[in-house]
This record gives structure tokens, sequence and C-alpha cells, in this order.
């Protein structure tokens, strides 16, 4: 049997990947240039015995997804900038009370409303460090139809795996593009559940480290009842402020991400091993950034291609160690240096980073990179 | 009649974090005998709160609890619900976390028609934050944020639940104690969305301030403005005159219930399917 091919938009593959991973639940709400995900969700859930609820707002979307995976579900919200801005309270939420979700944002200029239709790639921060306190951050940046598709099944195994909630952020334009897609037959990609208690109710407690530092999760409604709040918690889900239990789960939490960044973090190299100028992109940049690379060799510039798949964690050992080979690094980006700034501050000063940086809406050309290399060299 | 209190508190969690005086415990006792009554089993129980002094209630019930954050309440439960139609999904808050910061979330909630049950007590200011007015402030009132009175209006929170479709719509009050869980009793078994306000008071912020001497005059004042919707038919707009109505105020019966609805909507997208 052949498998199933499809020409497809980013945004309507993400849809897919979702259900493949499992997902049965979204709610959301309207916005550009992310508003196909929601309507291919409306379509396909329900298909599937899933649910779909278009919320009052993007905070109430963020809330009812949560709300919905502490019940079980695996659930997933779809946004876009000012969308993002108004869930981050409860992305907290997610984090400190770690549960599993998936939030794709569909980057677009900014801030405010800025330019709906404009591609962008200005939110990579707002990933970090847009919910306040300190927590865990999981960012997948795909830079094709089909890497939406794998890196939004991705992004749910990885939020069930590490209890915490996962952002897949695809640009605009990766988001809107149309591309030949093939679909993994079930099972082909391997699907990952959240790990469920193996004490009876009466012993489970929701964050209980004996298990290790991701505790299994129980759902509301299977058996199990437990207390869940997005202040400092102890083990059995209860609030606290003692000092030494508020330190050790916050670093827990954080740490559940840290000490396992590397089956998190995915990139790939392109010509870097005899590279003297390595550019580092993500998403529909780094395929501008892929056509210069080809150039420059044509032209014997040595040049080669760092693309970022998962954001964050970011991979600062191997930019380090890159750093000690290389002549220079280019950042081209749709924002104001927001990657420049992470690669500047992993590779201490062995080289310099350059920047190309677009705002007005326009992607960066594979002609700007090479000319960018051209001058640095 | 006697209840299980023992039942549904958590071992450990008392004694509560409410002031001597404050009517959240009385409306939490309430809810208790409710569950009693209503024979809920605690696994198939969620209680959603926001935040504030009324939404710490969760934390001392034996069932699954969700304190989530201020004003998203509704929202979380929606996704509960929706994800597990099967559960007895409650609600409860404070009028500044479900109808200010959650205003939104809870008329959508209305509107939606789920079958689920908002219990707000309404002690008209934000109590945990020491005593800003809230959205149900009355006009003229001392707050910590309105030292020279307030300006606002307040929002009559029963009539917002009946405006934007919840099917079933009750007050009562701290005073009336033995009324509080007839009237959850009753809000649970309808089927659809069911909004049940109980005015109680926070002698520490509010009482202070608008110079009530005691915890007793502030009680002694909820029994005093209230009046039965059955007693208020016979009274004349005079005597109504400052009175707010107590009881089940509204009461619509028949229409579908939001996971109903969605359900039809799963049948007709997979027989679209075939
Ligand atoms: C987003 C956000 N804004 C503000 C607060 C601060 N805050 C905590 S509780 C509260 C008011 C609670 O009042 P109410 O809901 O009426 O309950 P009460 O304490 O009176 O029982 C406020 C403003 C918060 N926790 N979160
Ligand atoms: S501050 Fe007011 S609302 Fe809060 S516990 Fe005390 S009396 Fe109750």
């Amino acid at each position: 049997m052949s498998k199933k091919v499809a020409f497809l938009q980013g945004n309507e593959a993400a849809a897919h990947g979702a259900i493949y991973a499992g997902c049965t639940f979204f709610a959301g709400y309207p916005i550009t240039p992310s508003t196909e995900i929601a309507e291919v969700c409306s379509v396909e859930l329900p298909k599937v015995g899933g649910k779909f609820i278009q919320m009052e707002d993007e905070i109430g979307a963020m809330s009812a997804v949560l709300g919905a995976s502490l019940a079980g579900a695996k659930a997933l919200t779809a946004t876009s900038g000012p969308g993002l801005s108004l869930k981050q309270e409860i992305i907290g939420y997610g984090c400190i009370a770690e549960i599993p979700v998936v939030i794709i944002d569909i980057m677009r200029g900014g801030p405010s409303t800025g330019m709906p239709t404009g591609p962008s790639q200005s939110d990579i921060m707002a990933a970090k460090w847009g919910t306040h306190g300190d927590h865990p951050a999981i960012c997948l940046v795909p830079a094709s139809v089909q890497e939406i598709f794998d890196e939004t099944v991705r992004a749910f195994n990885l939020a069930e795996k590490y209890r915490t909630p996962v952002m897949v952020m695809p640009d605009e334009i990766v988001g809107h593009m149309r591309e030949r897609i093939v679909f993994p037959e079930p099972g082909e990609i391997p699907v990952i559940d959240r790990t469920a208690p193996s004490v009876p109710p009466e012993k489970y407690k929701p964050y209980d480290t004996s298990f290790g530092d991701i505790p299994p999760l129980a759902a509301f409604g299977s058996g199990y009842k437990f207390h869940v709040t997005g202040l400092n918690k102890m083990e059995d889900g209860f609030p606290t402020t003692k000092a030494p239990i508020v330190q050790a789960e916050e670093e827990r939490q954080v740490r559940k991400v840290e000490a396992n960044k590397a089956d998190i973090m995915k990139w790939e190299e392109y010509m870097v091993d005899d590279a003297e100028i390595v550019v580092v992109a993500f998403g529909s940049t780094s395929r501008s950034a892929r056509f210069a690379v080809n150039a420059a060799r044509e032209q014997g510039i040595k040049a080669g291609l760092f693309r970022l798949i998962t954001f964050w964690p970011f991979p600062e050992e191997r930019m380090l160690e890159i750093s000690k080979k290389v002549k220079a690094f280019i950042t081209p980006e749709m924002n104001l240096g927001q990657c420049n700034g992470v690669v500047r501050g992993c590779i201490e000063g062995n080289a310099p980073v350059y920047g190309i940086y677009h705002v007005d809406g326009e992607p960066v050309n594979p002609e700007e990179i090479l000319k960018k290399m051209k001058e640095v060299k | 009649m006697s209840y299980d209190y023992e039942k549904w508190i958590r071992p450990g969690k008392l004694p509560h974090i409410w002031c001597p005086g404050c009517g959240h415990g009385i409306v939490m006792k309430g809810l208790i005998r409710a569950f009693d009554t209503l024979g809920f089993k605690k696994e198939n129980t969620c209680i959603v709160s926001g935040i504030g002094c009324a939404s710490r209630l969760p934390g001392y019930i034996d069932c699954c609890t969700l304190h989530t954050a201020h004003g998203r309440a509704a929202a979380f439960a929606t996704g509960v619900k929706m994800a597990r139609p099967e559960m007895d999904v409650i609600c409860v808050g404070g009028d500044g976390d479900g109808c200010a910061i959650g205003g939104n979330h809870f008329i959508h909630m209305c509107r939606r028609n789920i079958d689920m049950t908002y219990i707000v007590m309404n002690n008209k200011i934000y109590g945990m934050t020491g005593g800003q007015f809230s959205s149900s402030t009355p006009t003229g009132a001392k707050a910590s944020t309105t030292p020279y009175g307030n300006p606002d209006p307040a929002f009559d929170i029963a009539k917002l639940a009946i405006g934007a479709g919840a099917t079933f719509v009750a007050r009562g009050t701290a005073f009336h104690a033995t009324q509080i869980d007839k009237l959850i009793v009753e809000a649970v078994q309808h089927k659809g969305m069911s909004v049940v306000e109980i005015l109680d008071d926070c002698p520490t912020t509010y009482g202070r301030r608008n110079k009530f001497k005691s915890v007793v005059e502030m009680m002694n004042n909820l029994k005093e403005t209230t009046v039965p919707v059955k007693a208020a038919e016979k009274m004349t707009p005079e005597q109504l005159q400052g009175k707010v109505l107590t009881g089940v105020l509204y009461k619509e019966e028949g229409r579908s219930d939001y996971t109903t609805e969605y359900a039809k909507v799963i049948e007709r997208a997979q027989a679209a399917k075939k």
C-alpha cells in the first residue's frame, strides 16, 4: 500500500499532525495567520470523536485546554502574536502545575496588532520569557510543511513525556506555504502518552518525586482525586511557602527540560564541518540561508548552515564548539536580533555574530545573506 | 437531618484561611450538605475556582479540585466538562473573580448553557487583596480604592447570568444558611448552566470601612435587605424599594445543554465521513 500523499498548507499540516499524535481537544480564538488550524480542527476532530471549542478569547482558550488536559485529553490551542500575549499568564499556570499541552503560534509582525498578514519571527523570546517567573520552555521551529506535521507530533510527545506546555512556532511563511506532504502510517512516528500513576488512588500524589523529576499524572474523572493549584506547591499538590520546598520544586520544574536537553534539542548542520562562516537560522529564513550557502560554496566561500529545529532549549554547547572554528556567524531573522543575542550569549566572544534583520514584513532573501557573507569574509 | 461533613473535608487541611465572621465558610458548609444530599462521588466531582478568598474553598473539599488563575475558573471548567461530560463540575469563587476579571468567561459559559453549576460568593469586595472595590460594590460604598465613595454602579450578578443565557439562576444569602444547600441541590439537578449567587460578607475589608459595627449587624443587614421571590409577589413596589430578591429567580426547561449539543456535532461529523 502506498502512503497517503497530499498538497497541504503548513497550518493544515499542523492540525493533522496534532490528530496523528492523539489530540482530542482543541480550544482557540480566531486570529490571522493561524486560523486555518482552528478551522481544520473543527472539521477533523469530531470525526475522530474529539472536540473543538471556539472560546471567547485566548485566555479562555488557554484555560480550557489546561482543564481538558487535566481531565485526560491531549489538547491543542493555536494563535498568533496578540493571542500569544493574552495566553501568557495561563501558559505559566501550565508550567507550574505541570500540565501537558501544545500551543502553536504562527508568528506575525508585532508588537500589538502589528502586521496581521506579515511574516515574522519575533515571538522567540516571548516563548521563553513571555510568562512571568522562572519556568521550563520548549519551543520548536519547523521550516517546511512536512516538518510542521512531524514537529507537531513531536511537540505532543515532549509535552506528554515532560509534563509541560510545549510551543510550536512556525513563521507565517511556513504556516501558509503549500507543499507536498507524506502522511506517516499510524505507528510510524511513535506517539507518547503521559505516564499514568502506578499507585492506587489513595496513595497518589500529583507531584510525587519518588518517581523521578517527572511525576506521573492522573486524570480527573479516572478514579483519582487530587488538588491542582497555580501556587507553589508540595508533592501532594497543596500550596506551600516553605522556602526549601519552593526552591526545590522550582528547580525541578526547570530541570525537567534542562537535564533532558539532549532528547529535546534538534538541529540540522549543513556544510558546517569546514565552514568559516556559519549562518544560524530557523523557519523560512533557514530556507533562504540554504540557498545562500549553496551559492556561496559555488563562489568558493566556505559557508555552512546551522538550522535550528528546536529553538528552546537552545543548543548552547554545540554553538560554543562551532564558534571555536569559525570566522563569523550570521543570523538572518525576521525580528531585530533575537536569535543573534542568544548566539552571542553562548559563544564567549569567540567570533563576531552579524545580523540581518527584517521587521518590514519582507522575508530575508538569499541575496542579502550572500552579500553579508561577502562583506564579512 | 444530619449531614456527613467530615466525609467531604480533606483530612489535615483545616483550619481554613477565612477570617472570623467571613461568609465563605457558611457557603462551604452549604455546598457539603448539597453534595451529601445529592450523593455525589468524590472521584466524579470536580470543583474549579479562580483566585481570591472564596476561591480557596476547593482546597478543603475531598474531591477533584482545581484552583486556577484569577478569573479563569469558568474557562478551565469548560475544558474539564468538555473532556469528561460525565463529571459533575462545580465552579466556586468571589464576585470579583467571577464577574470582574472573569466576566467574559462567565457570560459565555452562561450563553453556552453548559451543564455545570457556578456558585458566586458575592461579598461585594475584593477581600483577598485588602478591600478594593469590585464590580458588585454598591455605588457610594467605601473601599480601599474608593476613599470618597464608589462612583461605579454595581452588577446585578443574577440578572447578568439570566441575560447571558443561563437556564437556572438562584440567589441566597449567608444569613439564610439552611437555604443554601437547597438552592445548590436544585441548581445541580437542573440540566444546563446553573448559577447560584450567595450574598455573603467580608467583615474584615468591607464591614469595617462601611460602618458595620459587627458581623451580627452585617448578617442582619443580609436579612433585612432581601426578600424571597414568593413573598415579593404580594408586596407593593414601595415595599420592595431597596430589596434584593432571593430564591429561584429563573428556570428554563427544555433547552439542550452544551455537551449534549456537541455530541450531536460528533454524530453529524461521523455520519458525513461514512
Ligand atoms: C491576574 C491577576 N490580577 C490580580 C490579582 C490579585 N487578586 C487576587 S484575589 C483578587 C480579588 C479577589 O476578590 P473576589 O474574587 O471578590 O474574592 P474574595 O477575596 O472577596 O473572596 C485580586 C484582585 C491576581 N491574583 N491575578
Ligand atoms: S478578607 Fe474578607 S473575604 Fe477574605 S477571608 Fe477575611 S472576611 Fe473573608
